[in-house]
């Protein structure tokens, strides 16, 4: 039994462990979700080591026969690629505990079961090397969200969670039909297999056939994502989660589409794939630029992180489509730094809501002269978020304009837009929350971070700076991952990094 | 022509489920009018026993293939495997039902003995090889069933029921006379092979187009009995009507059966004419799932929603039919396994939470279950998880494995809108999910008492057979790819 196994088993344990125990003895429930999450966490730390050393070929490999006929593995693995966003999850699982400590009083057992829950079915969607295998981890991840936002939701959290799920649904159910057929004409789930049969071309696809399966594929991701003009369930979906929920969502689950175009499209559907980047890249680029226009007239808070979160996933889709190293590796940076502080920005949001029981905007003001330590960590937040420099999202996008520049250079120029509307909205928004006269009700309300929440949000702050200054921890078994998989998508990338990335020389040099 | 009149010693081993199941069943009609006064007491596990026993033979007779009677009865994996289907679910049925009609106050003997008869029918339905065993096991398990549908004869709705499910079953059943009339007088024989043989080389008979309309005629009757559009019409009042465990046992038991038959009848004796009635088939499983699935939306009694949702899963079954394939045969059978095994656990539930009368039946009477009675509403959103087809579920597997072995076949488009449609039953059944979990209780639920041990004994092993059909389907999926050969 290899780690990654146990990594990935341990929150399906907990999960029947929770549902074990006595529904009276919530402390104990929590305490026992705590430490289950954290030991989870420090064991996926074990996982970076052998990857960072080599992240070109899997780590921590498991292939076990699960059913005979038809052949479905259980095949599980880890590259660069994969990693850190493992990682990601394995930390927001504890962190999302704490924050629902005091929070969540109803129904305590089945709340942290299906946190626990989750976690599994994430890990799972990250780790899957077999087709089969990855839809049902993508289709598990949809029960436990879907009860997170329908029982421990807002007022309109039946309406958001059913739109959620038949989304989610609808879409996922043509990736099933094309993952069908991929193992009728290819025989097999098994996803190297199947790259390695297309490299060696025992097994072609038509241009045509290529892009319909292409776009089965897509449409799942893109929902999921959300691309524009999909991104309607997302809005809904965050503004009636609880917090945690909210948390997992953005920080985690949108990573699933992104994480499905690299994994998936790209090496399997390179031709398609590079066919439709500029319509795709298009719809990218709208969706950076509305979803900040949008955020920017947003009342409720969450709504404006929420559509701030589409706003910077279509940085992601773009750098994604942009088909060079520099663009991808920016691509799966801004995942994790967008799984970092807007995870961040969810949580501290709940903890405004959880002080003052609304969402909207107007209801605050001067919060930063009652809760300091609040404010402070707001303002590093909102900052990372904006891309301000020595902070994790401005590498990420920086990376990403830079990749869209040497694809098609207008595509940046657009896209650089929504750094600057970015930097409207949520000014604007610390500006009418944490400053400003406090009115009475806020000081009535208001207190500043207890121990326990500073424990929640101090990790995602302490990333923030770390992933701004010292991204060459994280970039290089990236960069070795990404490679690889533009290599797959049959692009000569080694030309391209040598011609236009210079600056990434470190980087560079380790990923080839 | 030396023809031995004295059946075999094998050929009795061969029939001995069914056997068992009519002594069995007798056996409970004679104790009861002994018993007298005392009445039902025991008589389930009389039941029970029965069906265990004939459980146990139904194995015994599959291990000595063969066929029986002159060829009218055939056992090979395929009947066993639909033996062994529809008595457990008897068993399930008879489990569930007994603290249902001592509710009811019609807590008797003949309850279950008609279970066991029509049971029998289901088993000479699947073991049958010639086209008027077909008929007489149809009969048998219909005329049971139709009195079961009207067992409560006070309440309206049973007898509304039993009625429509009489009239519109005995009209099916005329058609496919008719169609076993046709295929005689084409072919001169019922036996399923010589008809295939007769039928089914081209060139040697002029009478194709004539075997084309009794193909017609037989299949309206199929589809009657098994649910599929455009004879799905029924299907609905009946289910509802009829008291909550005879609904668990029509929508699992005698449509296995007759599904059972269906295919076996159009894949041996019809095999040959595939190409004719496979377009028909084709139309048939997709119009069966639109209509049920759209149906469904907008229903508000739950079981009426399980009825529509019924027909809808038969329209999956009729996908992997359409596919006129072994594989697509296996999928059938896997599939129907796992949504007997589902929808058994689905109605258990009912059964528990309609209260006396059946007063409690549409979706919002189930408002607040997840908090008042969080096992039995977590069971039941398990088994309505595997409806919609949630991985990690026998419903997953199943779906998944019939609109794989479609798109096999190249029925490209026939997968994508089936799967489509899978899409929007998730919305449905989401809607008694949401009811359960996401809204407070009402008044009535504080009412509910515990459920019968029989009804949660059914809930856990259904439970435990649906993620066992959906984590480990080797074993099931095997046993119905070796059985799925039904041509020799």
């Amino acid at each position: 039994m290899n780690l990654l196994i146990a990594v990935l088993i341990l929150p399906l344990v907990g999960f029947f462990l929770l549902l074990l125990f006595p529904r009276k003895s919530e402390a104990l429930i929590k305490q026992a979700a705590l430490a289950l999450s954290l030991v989870t966490f420090l064991l996926s730390l074990g996982l970076i080591g052998p990857v960072i050393v080599n992240g070109m070929t899997p780590q921590f490999e498991t292939n076990l026969p699960w059913i005979d006929s038809p052949a479905i593995r259980f095949h599980i693995s880890l590259d660069g690629l994969s990693l850190w966003l493992v990682v990601l999850a394995t930390l927001l699982t504890p962190l999302c505990v704490l924050i629902s400590w005091n929070y969540i009083k109803d129904r305590v057992k089945e709340y942290y079961a299906f946190l626990m829950l989750l976690s599994f079915g994430l890990i799972g969607v990250f780790v899957a090397m077999d087709l089969f295998l990855f839809y049902v981890f993508w289709e598990v991840t949809l029960v436990p969200m879907y009860f997170l936002i329908g029982i421990w939701g807002h007022d309109r959290r039946i309406y958001a969670t059913v739109k959620f799920f038949l989304y989610t649904m609808a879409g996922s159910v043509l990736m099933l039909a094309a993952i069908i057929y991929l193992y009728n004409r290819a025989g097999t789930f098994d996803y190297p297999a199947i790259l390695a049969m297309l490299r060696n071309e025992t097994f072609t696809m038509g241009p045509q056939l290529q892009m319909l399966l292409f776009l089965a594929f897509f449409l799942a991701f893109a929902i999921k994502v959300p691309l524009w003009p999909l991104h309607t369930w997302l809005p809904d979906a965050h503004v009636e989660a609880p917090t945690a929920g909210s948390v997992m969502l953005a920080a985690v689950m949108l990573k699933m589409g992104t994480y499905g175009l690299v994994r998936f499209c790209l090496p399997m559907f390179g031709d398609a794939a590079r066919k439709s980047a500029s319509w795709i890249c298009t719809l990218a680029i709208i969706g950076i630029i509305v979803g900040a226009l949008v955020a920017m007239v947003q009342p409720n808070m969450k709504k404006l992180v929420a559509y701030s979160s589409v706003s910077h996933l279509g940085f992601v889709v773009l750098g994604i489509f942009s088909f060079n190293q520099v663009g991808l590796d920016g691509a799966v940076y801004q995942m994790l730094n967008h799984g970092v502080s807007t995870g961040a920005l969810f949580m501290l949001v709940g903890f405004l809501y959880e002080r003052r029981h609304s969402l909207e905007i107007k209801d605050y003001g001067g919060v930063a002269t009652v809760a300091p330590k609040m404010a402070v960590a707001f303002a590093i937040t909102m900052f990372a978020s904006i891309g301000l420099p020595l902070l994790n999202n401005f590498v990420g996008e920086f990376l990403v304009l830079q990749g869209a520049a040497m694809a098609y250079f207008r595509w940046a120029a657009f896209a650089g837009v929504g750094v600057i509307l970015s930097a409207c909205y949520m000014l604007w928004l610390y500006q009418r929350t944490f400053l400003g006269e406090t009115p009475d009700d806020v000081k009535h309300h208001m207190h500043d971070l207890t121990g326990r929440e500073m424990a929640a949000i101090g990790p995602l702050l302490i990333l923030m700076i770390w992933m701004g200054i010292g991204s060459s921890a994280f970039l290089p078994s990236i960069g070795q991952a990404n490679a690889e998989i533009l290599k797959r998508s049959t692009l000569n990338v080694e030309t391209m990094v040598q011609q236009q990335a210079p600056s990434l020389g470190q980087e560079v040099r380790l990923g080839r | 022509m030396d023809v031995n009149l004295i059946p075999q010693f094998a050929e009795y081993v061969r029939m001995l489920p069914e056997i068992t199941l009519i002594v069995f069943g007798t056996i409970i009609m004679f104790l009861e009018g002994v018993a007298g006064e005392k009445r039902a007491r025991g008589m389930d596990g009389v039941a029970v026993l029965g069906l265990l026993v004939a459980l146990g033979f139904s194995i015994v007779a599959g291990m000595s293939a063969g066929t029986a009677f002159h060829d009218m009865i055939i056992v090979d994996g395929f009947a066993t495997f639909f033996r062994m289907l529809v008595i457990t679910v008897g068993i399930f049925v008879v489990l569930s039902s007994s603290s249902y009609m001592a509710r009811e106050k019609a807590d008797c003997g003949e309850f279950y003995a008609l279970i066991l008869f029509s049971l029998s029918g289901q088993c000479i339905l699947a073991s049958a090889n010639e086209l008027i065993m077909v008929f007489i096991g149809l009969e048998i398990s219909s005329i049971a069933t139709y009195i079961l549908a009207g067992f409560l004869r006070d309440d309206k709705r049973n007898n509304e029921s039993a009625v429509k499910y009489f009239l519109l079953g005995s009209f099916a059943t005329a058609f496919l006379l008719y169609g076993i009339a046709w295929i005689y007088g084409i072919t001169g024989s019922t036996n399923l092979d010589v008809i295939r043989q007769a039928i089914g080389t081209p060139g040697v008979n002029s009478g194709a187009s004539l075997a084309m309309f009794a193909v017609a005629l037989m299949f309206v009757g199929f589809a009657f009995k098994v649910s599929a559009a455009p004879f799905q019409i029924w299907a609905p009042d009946v289910y509802q009507g009829a008291p909550a465990p005879v609904t668990m046992f029509m929508s699992a038991a005698p449509k296995a059966a007759a599904f059972a038959v269906f295919i076996r009848v159009f894949m041996t004796a019809f095999g040959g004419l595939a190409h004719q009635w496979a377009p028909v088939i084709w139309l048939s499983a997709l119009a069966t799932m639109v209509i049920g699935n759209f149906a469904a939306l907008t229903q508000t009694n739950i079981k009426r929603v399980l009825a529509y949702s019924s027909i809808a899963h038969a329209g999956y079954v009729m996908v992997a039919i359409a596919t006129h394939s072994q594989i697509g045969t296996a999928a059938a059978m896997f599939y129907l396994a796992s949504y007997a095994v589902m929808n058994m656990g689905a109605f258990a539930a009912i059964t528990h939470l309609v209260r006396k009368g059946e007063t409690h039946t549409e979706i919002r009477d189930l408002a607040g279950l997840g908090k008042q009675q969080p096992v039995t509403a977590a069971l039941f959103a398990l088994f309505l998880f595997s409806m919609v087809g949630i991985p990690l579920t026998g419903g997953f597997f199943g779906k998944f494995y019939i609109f794989k072995t479609a798109i096999d076949s190249n029925l490209i488009w026939l997968s994508i809108l089936g799967l489509l449609n899978s899409a929007v039953a998730a919305y449905y059944y989401l809607r008694i999910i949401v009811v359960m979990y996401f809204h407070e209780p009402g008044e009535s639920m504080e009412s509910l008492a515990p459920a019968a041990l029989g009804i949660q004994v059914t809930m856990w092993c259904a439970a435990l057979a649906t993620l066992a059909l959906g984590i480990y389907p080797s074993f099931v999926l095997e046993m119905a790819g070796r059985a799925a050969v039904l041509t020799p």
